[in-house]
């Protein structure tokens, strides 16, 4: 094991994580934005690979088999947004049931536990034999989609869901159909996150029942990478002076995908065990999901705490003890 | 412009925590009405505003506004008609967006949202200008988070939000409340300034008898779930606290207690 191996893992780590990452920004779309923990990804992601291996080995063209990936997916999420909100089920129970139903369902649309879509038979978008060709289309497929999804987010339905995530009283009050949002939400979520199932499914050249175990906690530490690498940047004057923050931590989101597959890659070079991975991702998740919670509990005093977690500048607590 | 016939209210029926929060209230608001409402702790005041914004459904009664039965309408559909602004300055607003995007979510309450873009040019100097007038600096920093803003400034960008959009009625729940005099003050000249220039037909519920007496046209005092209580006109412009006072004493056989209660 050299060196030169380990570099020439990279490219296919980087296109692993791009994969992973736009799963991720699904995750982003439900945890940060909509502040609800969906667990239905583990499940929607396989869907969407599901799908795609079933059509396309059918013979259906790659970009039609990847938009019924991405019309399953839609079903995945309003399926949870159905129990959320019609039934009253918390969200993180209602994802955990639609995952359950979805590991039944992918099932019945493979016909059996996996289903292999090798590159040499079928004409794939992407493939790991072909990195060198893979990973351009990779990146400008992730642009196009995180322009999109920037977009989306800057329209007046956008505004609605980001100020249902942010303050469910103040969106009931001004006349927002937060439960409807909230379903919204969901249903673009996992049609994000069956698109990378998709994209793993011609990728790895296989779906599998299992590809999608633990994915909300990649997702997640997907998230949280991001956060710390761009959050600098999504935050400097010049990016809000144009307006496009939220362009920069979709894109946070998708490096700190390929981060993770990098950390993997070397993970596995330094031979270490793999079956080990999955654990150390949960820890590390963990530890980030707590350090705002410790924060705010041993760190600050009373006053500190609510400038630190509403945002605020040293001017900024200085005006409010002026006004106090 | 409002009506409310028979509401009652009971929350956990049935149990020991049974609380009855409302009493068939009537009552009835003219268009153009400012009616301030007082009474102690746990008299039915928020309820009384829930009622009317939809929060749940009344045991039984109607509420209408502007001649619209909204009694079975849920709440974000009643927001059409309704500006609120609660007494938590951190209720009102979204704390992650900016003040012009908060401005623009206001603007469209009770139109379809679309994916139209969330904020146009010309809407954007409207804010500026309005912005301006709360003379609150915050025209230069329509960009920034709301999370940033003090709590009177958030208070001041609520009632903003809650009148942008001209409402048939505006509800505050103790606006001023979780804030310092200096600041309450200024938010209630600016209330009233509002309320004014738009002819808004308001219920402004208060801990403080001296701002029931010296804003709006119309007094009520709450007890019990009960108006037990109702001034206006000439009456009301002559009542002093102790007046306010001796008639709750009068119609209720109790002292007046609040604990956050300004008897001055
Ligand atoms: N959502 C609720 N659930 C249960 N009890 C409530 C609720 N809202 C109000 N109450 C009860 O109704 C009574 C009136 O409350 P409220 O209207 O908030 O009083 P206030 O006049 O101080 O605003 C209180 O006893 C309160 O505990
Ligand atoms: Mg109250």
């Amino acid at each position: 094991m050299s060196i030169l191996n380990w570099l020439g893992a990279l490219p296919g780590a980087a296109a692993q994580g791009i994969i992973w990452g736009i799963m991720a920004i699904g995750v982003y779309f439900t945890y940060k934005i909509l502040d609800v923990a969906d667990l239905t990804v583990d499940g929607s992601i396989c869907t969407g690979g599901a799908v795609c291996a079933v059509l396309m080995t059918a013979g259906m063209d790659a970009w039609l088999a990847m938009l019924i990936a991405v019309v399953a997916g839609v079903l995945c999420g309003l399926l949870t947004g159905v129990f959320h909100t019609l039934m009253g089920i918390p969200a993180i129970l209602a994802g955990i049931l639609t995952q359950l139903i979805l590991w039944s369902v992918n099932l019945k649309i493979m016909g059996q536990a996996n289903m292999a879509l090798p590159s040499r038979s079928f004409d794939v978008l992407v493939a790991a034999s072909r990195v060198g060709v893979s990973l351009p289309i990779l990146i400008v497929f992730v642009v196009v989609l995180i322009a999109l999804l920037y977009c989306f987010l800057g329209t007046e339905l956008g505004a609605a869901l980001r100020s249902t995530g942010c303050n469910l009283n103040m969106s009931r009050a001004q006349g927002i159909n937060v439960e409807l949002i909230k379903v919204l939400g969901l249903a673009l979520s996992n049609g994000v996150v069956a698109l990378s199932g998709a994209l793993l499914t011609q990728y790895q050249g296989f779906a599998d029942i299992n590809m999608g175990r633990g994915a909300i906690v990649i997702g997640l530490a997907a998230v949280i990478i991001g956060e710390v690498v761009t959050s600098r940047l999504a935050n400097s004057n010049f990016v809000k002076k144009i307006g496009i923050g939220y362009a920069f931590r979709l894109l946070g989101v998708v490096i700190g995908g390929v981060i993770y597959f990098f950390v993997y890659q070397t993970v596995v070079f330094l031979g270490l065990d793999t079956d080990l991975l999955k654990m150390l991702s949960a820890l590390v998740v963990a530890v980030f999901l707590a350090v705002p919670y410790w924060k705010k509990k041993y760190l600050s005093s009373p006053h500190k705490k609510a400038a630190v977690s509403a945002g605020c500048t040293n001017d900024a607590v200085k005006e409010d003890e002026s006004n106090a | 412009m409002l009506e409310m016939k028979n509401i009652t209210k009971t929350f956990f029926p049935g149990t020991v925590n049974e609380k009855v929060a409302l009493k068939g209230i009537d009552l009835t608001l003219e268009d153009g009405d400012f009616v301030t409402i007082i009474g102690g702790n746990g008299a039915g005041k928020s309820t009384l505003l829930n009622a009317i914004s939809g929060v749940w459904k009344p045991d039984c009664g109607q509420v209408i506004i502007d001649g619209i039965d909204v009694t079975h309408l849920p709440e974000y559909k009643r927001a059409k008609y309704l500006g609120r602004v609660f007494q938590d300055p951190m209720m009102g607003t979204a704390k992650d967006m900016e003040i012009e995007e908060n401005l623009a979510l206001a603007l469209r309450r009770g139109k379809r949202r679309t994916l139209k873009w969330r904020i146009s040019k010309a809407e954007r100097e409207e804010y500026r200008r309005i912005l301006a007038d709360l003379d609150l600096g915050l025209e230069t920093r329509m960009t920034h988070k709301v999370g940033l803003l003090s709590g009177g400034q958030r208070q001041a960008v609520t009632l903003l939000m809650a009148t942008l959009n001209t409402p048939k009625l505006l509800l505050l729940d103790e606006h001023t409340a979780a804030l310092d005099p200096k600041t309450a003050a200024k938010v209630l000249e600016i209330t009233d300034r509002i309320v004014e220039k738009d002819h808004l037909t308001t219920l402004m519920i208060t801990h403080n008898m001296q701002d029931a007496i010296d804003h709006g046209n119309r007094l009520i005092m709450m007890h019990e779930g009960k108006v037990i209580i109702d001034v206006k006109g000439e009456e009301k412009k002559k009542l002093t606290v102790p007046d306010l006072l001796a008639m709750f004493a009068n119609a209720s056989g109790k002292a007046f207690t609040n604990d956050r209660a300004m008897l001055s």
